[in-house]
């Protein structure tokens, strides 16, 4: 399996202006990859991973899985949501199996199917609950359940975690490399938190905004499961930020009014290590 | 209250005579009335009549105003150019359209009828475009990665997913529909309990005029609570939205 981002561009076009979101991405994932798409917000990144799954289209470029051009939304390429998108009218058993119904997988069997990734996630004694009676965390993990249920060719995953207090951002992202290690799925992970990306992804592409493009890409081999203490993960997470706080001023100096700059904020640039000393 | 009912007639009508026996009814008489009236069965008759004539018109009304709300969400010119004008004639008291029907119908069922369907078709139609032009585009998106498509998004995500706003439509539809039913049957209808009301006024016995409002308002307020009321306290327990209450 390979997928091929060739020379994609996205226009938006509202009445007032134009924004060029992505000019010419080129990007190439190998089967069971674990891809980090990483960028300042409104660099396009989310953009590229809603043409790549196929709800946007390209106003230039195409993109290719397994050498078929994707023209639409497909269960061959399910998206994880920053919203758990998970469906309130249904129970949590039901919402994983909703893709298996449609696909017309036999009641017994994707029951089955449902209980086992629900397991994975370790949410199976909540499989009778209402969605509305789950904490966030939990929510995300029914929906990536929901996702790995499809058992599709990628899994696309948009800022899935974003939304999630620290500590339970901590214990998901632990439980994505545990169950990437166990099922060994392809998967292109959005981000704008450059830990996240390094302590996920195999290789890691950061995104250039306005317009949206590849700025640079980091290939990772450490062991796992990582951890952020690591001193390797933080001298490239330095690495990575110097690429990357560029792009964060250039969209904050859109942003802000123009006399703004990072170097004379001092809230944002001035590091004192003596502030926190542990008693 | 029936206490205190019952002595503002005894100081109103015995001891000040400042009322009429016909002008202010007693709740004891009110119930005497119920009681005859139930013994001899005009009021089974006319129940029957005006549930009959209520289920028939609001069925309509309902498919009538779900394929009108489905239309308004698939057409974007038809809602622009019908919006308006379903909004206005939603505002137009039911009644109003009585002497129309006769005009149309004649004195009989089917002006009756009319008169329930054009009450309640439109808040059903409206409910129904809202319900849907409100679903949250993050599930249709989510089911189409899914593998959604065509019909099914319809039936998988797009109804259950307006299902709590299309039932407040349904409710009122219904008690739009039970206003017209009993404005027509006091105007055109031969049974029903809007006729057996106005029985009632022209034979100048408020007792029996009392007593069918009575049972209009319990009958009312029990389909409003047994059957809608249920129907909409499972949905939103479901989604989750009861509990601010």
């Amino acid at each position: 399996m390979s997928l091929r981002v060739e020379k994609v561009s996205k226009d938006f076009s509202t009445q007032h202006k134009s924004t060029h979101a992505l000019e010419e991405v080129e990007l190439q994932v190998e089967k069971g990859e674990f891809v980090c798409l990483l960028g300042p917000s409104g660099c396009g990144k989310s953009t590229l991973l809603n043409i790549i799954a196929g709800l946007d289209r390209a106003t230039e470029g195409e993109v290719h899985l397994n050498g078929r051009e994707i023209t639409g939304p497909g269960p061959d390429r399910v998206v994880m949501f920053q919203e758990s998108a998970l469906f309130p009218w249904l129970r949590v058993i039901d919402n994983v199996e909703f893709g298996m119904k449609l696909a017309g997988i036999p009641k017994v069997e994707r029951r089955k199917k449902a209980l086992e990734y629900l397991k994975m996630v370790r949410l199976t004694q909540f499989k009778n609950s209402f969605i509305h009676e789950l904490s966030g965390g939990m929510k995300q993990r029914v929906a990536l359940a929901r996702a790995l249920a499809l058992d599709s060719e990628i899994l696309l995953m948009d800022e899935p975690f974003a939304a999630l207090d620290s500590q339970t951002k901590r214990i998901l992202q632990n439980e994505l490399q545990r169950i990437w290690a166990e099922t060994h799925k392809t998967i292109i992970f959005v981000t704008h938190s450059v830990e996240e990306a390094v302590l996920l992804g195999d290789r890691i592409v950061v995104m250039a905004a306005n317009p949206g493009r590849v700025k640079a890409e980091f290939r990772l081999d450490l062991q796992r499961p990582r951890n952020l203490e690591d001193a390797q993960l933080r001298a490239i997470i330095a690495e990575i930020m110097k690429d990357l706080k560029e792009e964060v001023e250039k969209v904050a100096q859109e942003e802000y009014d123009l006399d703004w700059s990072t170097g004379k904020d001092h809230v944002l640039s001035a590091g004192d290590p003596t502030v926190g000393v542990r008693l | 209250m029936i206490l205190l009912w019952e002595f503002v007639y005894k100081l109103g009508v015995d001891v000040f005579k400042i009322w009429k026996v016909y002008i202010f009814p007693s709740p004891i008489a009110v119930f005497q009335t119920l009681w005859q009236m139930i013994k001899d069965n005009t009021l089974g008759i006319a129940i029957l009549a005006s549930m009959r004539r209520i289920i028939v018109g609001y069925s309509i009304s309902l498919l009538l105003g779900v394929i009108i709300g489905f239309i308004l969400v698939k057409f974007k010119y038809l809602n622009r150019n019908l919006r308006p004008l379903i909004l206005g004639l939603q505002t137009l008291p039911s009644i109003c359209w009585l002497p129309f029907a006769i005009l149309w119908f004649g004195i009989n069922e089917s002006s009756i009828l009319f008169v329930i369907i054009v009450g309640s078709t439109f808040a059903i139609a409206i409910a129904t475009e809202s319900g849907i032009k409100n679903i949250n585009p993050i599930y249709i998106r989510a089911a189409r990665t899914m593998g959604a498509k065509g019909f099914n998004i319809y039936l998988s995500v797009i109804i259950p997913a307006s299902l709590p706003s299309f039932i407040s439509g349904m409710k009122q539809g219904w008690s739009f529909a039970w206003r017209a039913l009993m404005a027509g049957e006091m105007l055109s209808a031969t049974k029903g309990l809007g006729q057996v009301l106005m029985v009632g006024r022209d034979m100048a016995d408020i007792s029996q005029v009392m007593a069918v409002m009575v049972v209009i308002i319990i009958l009312g307020l029990a389909v409003d609570k047994l059957v809608f009321g249920r129907l909409e306290i499972s949905v939103r327990e479901k989604w989750g939205l009861e509990r601010a209450a």
